[in-house]
């Protein structure tokens, strides 16, 4: 009621203030008020119409000299100048995986507990500390995972893997506190905020109806959650699990520090790899020749390709749901 | 009776099978929030031992020299932060207000898809864009190219709160001043842009929260830099690259730096968002 009172005042004083008469400054003024945001806006989408030219542009040289070689080529020799993406796809892929396969089962357990379970209160404000999760800083999980993770994956998690699951190509090797697994491990910490928040809106915005009519039948919670929440929002966590996706993909920072930053395809997690975020972080300020240079643009390149594709596909499923497009109906 | 005590049975399953699966939810919260309060803690224990008035007084000291601060590091984080803002928030500001205003129109959709998108591009990508269209053609690392790069992030932050804000003022009030005779830009400016003020506010102070912590897109346009500096045109030092430096530095020394460091970064970025939610009333969110 008060905000309507203020807006009320507000529109009082605006009319009271604007003289009687004064048509042509009406019209300059919208006139030169709708020039100007459509300047900004024009201004903005500009940044990123500029940053898929600059991309390419830059990225030319490398594309001319290897063509398509360039993304299923392993070497990447700068003292020979030879480079290829393959490795870094590789360690992109899999610490993403890797990330997405701790951090898929924890965030829908989180959006369950928040949206099903959890009075609202308390909800809120578990949901308020799961998103400051997402808020603290990347360079911190970075420090956090080289001097706390790592040693103790090193020391409890990794011989228990090895030990259980050593058989497999995936658990051998020397153990180190820097490598696949610890990437994989920090970076499921930073997606999880991103796809529990995504999810508990999902879940939130199945209709009270559908539960109750599950709950009616005589279903008990979790079975109402299986016949009416989970199939409502599978469209929307598929989305939300897309969007983490791609978060993970991009995550630099805390990827480069515990990574090892090694240009090799190994099967196991214990070693040491690189991401195409990770060897951009660590080799642009130096590279030394134009050709290692822009094929590092391409290295950004394939990483603007994969994120904005996961991005547009991930939006366009957790609105269908959020804003009740498709998938479902009542 | 054979078949009622399996259908009691049954029902028991059902019920005990609801209540687990239901504790693995709960399960699943307590061990996502764990790590929360172990990297806080580590940060309190870790960082508080080496922050002192020197750190915050005094320039990084050479290698084996001990004490010193992030004296220059911490100007730089807020000089840039500043450059950043003073070109991010009237872009997005700007273009939340062309949205709000065209809204249902073909364009305005196509614009705030985009910013949309950008969200999605990652912040070194963004990195490599500032490299392209300020260091290059400037001829270095500068403070000008770590803002513009941070500025490139927030725009479409920005852009999206202050729309979804906008939007969300009851088109009444719009059309009320506009009955009374107040023409359409001192409507849009001085009756529905002060009414979205506060969240529009809010949303600029998340994004702030939101490129204080970013170092990648800092590596090669701000660089770092281990002198002081405030040159708009020389690189220059900022919190989160000298925590990065400092971390995978192999000198005990600096690393002790790097957690004091990381405590005074998570410190501010937590203020600003505890702050802006403890005034909003959590009603605020920033875009994703």
């Amino acid at each position: 009621m008060t905000e309507f009172l203020e807006a009320t005042e507000r529109i009082t004083l605006a009319s009271r203030r604007t003289r009687a008469g004064t048509f042509r400054i009406r019209i300059v003024g919208d006139r030169v008020f709708s020039l100007v945001t459509l300047l900004l806006t024009l201004l903005s989408l500009s940044v990123l119409v500029g940053i898929a030219i600059t991309l390419v542009v830059d990225s030319a040289p490398s594309l001319k000299a290897f063509g398509w070689s360039f993304v299923v080529s392993t070497d990447w020799d700068p003292v020979n100048e030879r480079y290829g993406a393959l490795p870094f796809i590789y360690g992109t892929a899999v610490s993403s995986t890797l990330a997405l396969l701790i951090a898929v089962p924890l965030s829908l357990g989180v959006a369950l507990c928040l949206s099903e379970m959890a009075p609202l209160g308390l909800s809120r404000r578990l949901g308020f500390m799961v998103e400051l999760l997402a808020a603290i800083p990347s360079v911190v999980y970075g420090l956090w995972a080289i001097f706390v993770l790592g040693p103790w994956l090193r020391d409890r998690v990794e011989p228990v893997l090895g030990a259980g699951l050593g058989f497999l190509p995936l658990f051998q090797g020397p153990r180190v506190s820097v490598g696949m697994l610890s990437a994989g491990v920090v970076l499921a910490i930073m997606v999880i905020p991103y796809v529990a928040a995504v999810s508990t809106d999902v879940f939130r915005a199945v209709p009270q109806t559908q539960r109750e009519a599950a709950l009616a039948l005589g279903a008990t919670r979790w079975e109402m959650v299986r016949i009416a929440v989970l199939p409502y929002g599978l469209s929307g966590v598929i989305g939300a699990i897309i969007l983490g996706l791609g978060r993970a993909l991009g995550e630099t920072i805390a990827v480069a520090m515990v990574i090892g930053n090694s240009p090799q395809i190994a099967a196991s997690l214990f070693r040491p790899s690189a991401t195409l975020a990770s060897v951009i972080a660590n080799e642009f300020a130096e590279a030394t020749s134009a050709l290692q240079l822009s094929s590092l643009v391409e290295l950004g390149l394939v990483l603007l390709v994969m994120g904005l594709a996961l991005n547009i596909v991930a939006r366009a499923l957790v609105l269908g749901v959020t804003q009740g497009r498709f998938g479902g109906t009542e | 009776m054979k078949s009622k005590t399996a259908a009691a049975r049954h029902q028991l399953w059902r019920r005990t099978k609801s209540d687990l699966m239901m504790g693995v939810t709960v399960l699943a919260t307590v061990i996502t929030l764990l790590p929360l309060f172990i990297i806080l803690g580590y940060l309190v224990a870790k960082g508080a031992s080496s922050l002192n008035l020197a750190f915050f007084f005094h320039m990084p000291t050479p290698v084996g020299e001990s004490g010193g601060g992030m004296a220059n590091a911490i100007v730089g984080t807020l000089e840039l932060v500043a450059l950043a803002s003073l070109m991010g928030v009237p872009i997005g500001i700007g273009t939340g207000l062309y949205l709000a205003a065209h809204r249902n129109q073909r364009f305005a959709e196509i614009v705030s898809f985009a910013a949309d998108v950008m969200m999605g591009v990652p912040s070194i990508v963004v990195g490599i864009f500032a490299y392209a269209v300020v260091v290059q053609p400037v001829g270095g690392f500068s403070t000008l190219a770590g803002a513009f790069a941070l500025a490139v992030i927030m725009i479409p932050l920005v852009t999206r709160t202050s729309e979804e804000m906008l939007l969300l003022v009851p088109h009444e009030l719009r059309e009320a001043a506009l009955a009374l005779g107040v023409p359409a830009w001192r409507t849009t400016l001085s009756v529905v842009a002060r009414t979205a003020a506060s969240g529009i506010a809010t949303g600029v102070i998340l994004s702030i929260a939101r490129i204080a912590g970013e170092t990648a897109p800092l590596l090669f346009t701000a660089f770092g830099n281990r002198f002081w500096s405030t040159s708009l045109t020389q690189p220059i030092s900022s919190l989160t690259v000298q925590v990065y430096t400092y971390a995978i530095s192999p000198f005990p020394d600096w690393q002790r730096q790097a957690w004091a460091g990381a405590l005074v970064l998570t410190a501010i970025v937590l203020m600003l968002e505890l702050g802006v939610r403890w005034v909003t009333r959590g009603s605020a969110r920033v875009a994703r």
